[in-house]
């Protein structure tokens, strides 16, 4: 097939990630410290996805090269 | 409508993004849709791990992951068994096994391997119960999507219904079962990027592990039972009335991990679909011990939760504060709620939108799964067998659309449906439960032993359907209500612990009629089929050079993988005693 899942699973995890992790970096405790046990997961949570993102993204990339 | 979670912007805009993605992604694989195979059986040609994780999203549907954490509240960790009794073993039989033979027949379809090995008549019984079976759960799922939404974010129920329906209709269209199968993949990363920061912040709250088993102790011996109910698997296995499932560990193994899982899991169309749909053999028969991998993890992602649910909850009637409350119904708790309260609970504003997008995922591909089995099964074995043989290929690609676009429409149906008549739903799961419990038996037999004849399996099946049919009329749960819930045919011969038991038993007293009716009458008829008719079909008469995976180093081939899943499970089952 044309398209490998890769990209898109790689894009959306990036494009989500870094709306989360910009939003919990500007964002103060009061919108996390009544839920998540006073941890910024919006900002942490966040960046280990744009980190999945970009693996993924990169295994696409090698996986194209080798044809 | 009062809405429980609060959503806001950043939130919608996760949802919001989601749904491009998945639009796109169908838009993205529209060219590739050339013929029928194409949009229908993806044309061989997806990937092992692709195919893999399709498999077991297809599988976790919304339902699915509200229902597990239900039952984990409600039972403990013994719910992990509907894991790793009722499936990995199902789940490495099938491609240990049973997948030479389906993806070597070239069939494109479960029926239609029924039609190969048995007969016409074989065929028509499973693919006309299979597709009614697709309509009707797909419509459940999106009616249960719409109730939830409706209950979470106030939306209104016949705008989520056309919502989901469009979204999914849209991407199926496009893209086929491709579409389908990739957007699977998409939802197993986000249920486990949405729900995995739940777990660890519930784990966190309730002291980790450990904390969790001191907690729980209180509510196994609140209620009745010994200390460790709700963090031992199989201590309390001895007698029914031991644990909170309310089943021995005889009829849980026979009747769950046996005829209900691998009747399920071997023979269900919507799940085999999505290995039939892999490049090779080998990477067909690698799905689902690809699998078994996250599968057996799930436990931790979808189980813990309820587990920390009720821990929480437990602690809050002994008068802790600032914690989590499950919300009552009926003199007990809303278990289905556990999910949805924990996102709102733990999750801020952001990481809600994610949680909600997981949970909205897992009921669209729910419906998408039954949706691209259904128009398959329509299309290759209904329409091209029985209505009209011998067309063009561009002419069913046209069925297989228009399949789509019905299917979608009945499915709204039945959601309406389950909306005024709740009580048609419960019948309708029955029957399907009763039509599916001996499948299991057919294929065996039809796998296994080149003598059983199509008249076998045909009349097998229907007397093994009558069997569970006639168990669940003349026995009852302990306090059941209502005649859905059996003794409808008037006398009640026994009484079961609980409703689960009655299933399992059901299930056995099925699978084992439709064995013995099988063979039997196999034996008194002769089969129609030649020996070189059913090469490929029967494990007796395929040659070994078509069974054996040529010069793969062993560390490679598929046997010394399903042992090493089956491995892995019993550790766990070893750690969760």
């Amino acid at each position: 097939m044309n398209l490998d899942i890769r990209y898109p699973i790689g894009l959306l995890f990036l494009v989500v990630g870094a709306i989360l992790a910009v939003y919990g970096m500007v964002s103060g405790p009061e919108i996390y410290a009544a839920h998540s046990l006073g941890l910024n997961i919006n900002l942490w949570w966040g960046l280990i996805q744009i980190a999945f993102g970009a693996i993924m993204v990169a295994l696409a990339k090698m996986g194209a090269k080798k044809g | 409508m009062q809405s429980i979670i609060h959503f806001g912007n950043i939130d919608y805009a996760i949802v919001a993004i989601y749904f491009v993605f998945v639009l796109g992604i169908g838009w993205a694989l529209r060219r590739g849709m050339k013929g029928s195979s194409d949009f229908l059986t993806s044309a061989n040609s997806i990937p092992g791990w692709v195919a893999g994780l399709a498999f077991l999203s297809a599988n976790l549907g919304a339902q699915e992951v509200i229902g597990m954490a239900a039952s984990g509240a409600k039972y403990g960790i013994m719910t992990s068994h509907f894991y790793w009794v009722g499936a990995i073993p199902a789940m490495v039989f099938l491609g240990v096994f049973m997948m030479p033979f389906y993806y070597g027949s070239k069939a494109r379809s479960v029926p239609e391997y029924l039609k190969l090995r048995f007969d016409e008549k074989t065929r028509g019984f499973n693919a006309f119960s299979f597709a009614v079976m697709t309509i009707f759960s797909s419509g459940i799922s999106m009616y249960a999507m719409a109730k939830l939404m409706g209950l979470l974010l106030g939306w209104q129920f016949g705008s989520s219904i056309a919502i989901s329906a469009a979204i999914v209709l849209v991407y199926i269209f496009l893209g086929g079962l491709t579409s389908a199968i990739y957007n699977e993949v998409l939802q197993f990363f986000m249920i486990v990027f949405g729900f995995a920061p739940l777990v660890f912040l519930g784990l966190k709250d309730v002291g980790g592990w450990s904390g969790l088993k001191e907690k729980l102790v209180g509510v196994s011996t609140s209620q009745g039972f010994a200390s460790g109910a709700w963090t031992e698997a199989w201590s309390h296995l001895g007698s029914p009335s031991q644990n909170p499932l309310g089943v021995e560990w005889f009829g849980m193994v026979m009747g769950l991990g046996f005829v209900l899982s691998f009747g399920y899991w071997c023979t269900d169309f919507l799940v085999v679909q999505r290995a039939l749909a892999a490049k090779t053999m080998t990477a067909a028969r690698r799905t689902p011990l690809i699998a078994a991998i996250p599968k057996m993890l799930f436990p931790f992602l979808v189980i813990l939760p309820g587990m920390i649910a009720i821990a929480l909850t437990y602690q809050a009637t002994k008068g802790s504060t600032g914690g989590f409350s499950l919300p009552a119904k009926n003199g007990s708790y809303d278990y289905d709620l556990v999910i949805p309260y924990m996102l709102g609970h733990y999750f801020p504003t952001g990481m809600l939108g994610l949680g909600m997008t997981a949970l909205m995922a897992s009921f669209m591909s729910g419906m998408a799964g039954n949706v691209t089995a259904f128009n398959t099964v329509w299309t290759y074995d209904i329409y091209q067998s029985y209505i009209a043989k011998g067309k063009s290929d561009e002419h069913y690609l046209h069925v297989a659309k228009g399949a789509t676009v019905v299917g979608i429409l009945l499915s709204i149906l039945a959601a309406y449906l389950a909306d005024s008549f709740n009580n048609i739903m419960d019948v309708l799961q029955l029957v399907f439960a009763f039509v599916n419990a001996p499948l299991f038996a057919t294929f065996l037999l039809g796998m296994f032993w080149k003598r059983t004849t199509g008249h076998g399996a045909f009349w097998g099946l229907f007397l093994g359907t009558a069997a569970a049919a006639i168990h669940h009329g003349v026995t009852i749960p302990i306090g059941a209500m209502s005649l859905v819930k059996g003794g409808w045919l008037g006398t009640v011969m026994h009484t079961y612990p609980s409703e689960m038991a009655q299933n399992f038993w059901t299930a056995i007293w099925a699978f084992c009629t439709c064995f013995v009716a099988t063979s039997v009458i196999s034996l008194a008829t002769t089969s129609q089929k030649t020996d070189a008719q059913l090469r490929g079909l029967v494990w007796s008469l395929t040659p070994h050079e078509d069974k054996s995976e040529g010069d793969v180093p062993f560390w490679k081939r598929v046997a010394p993988f399903g042992a090493l899943v089956i491995l892995l499970t019993i550790v766990l089952n070893v750690i969760f005693w």
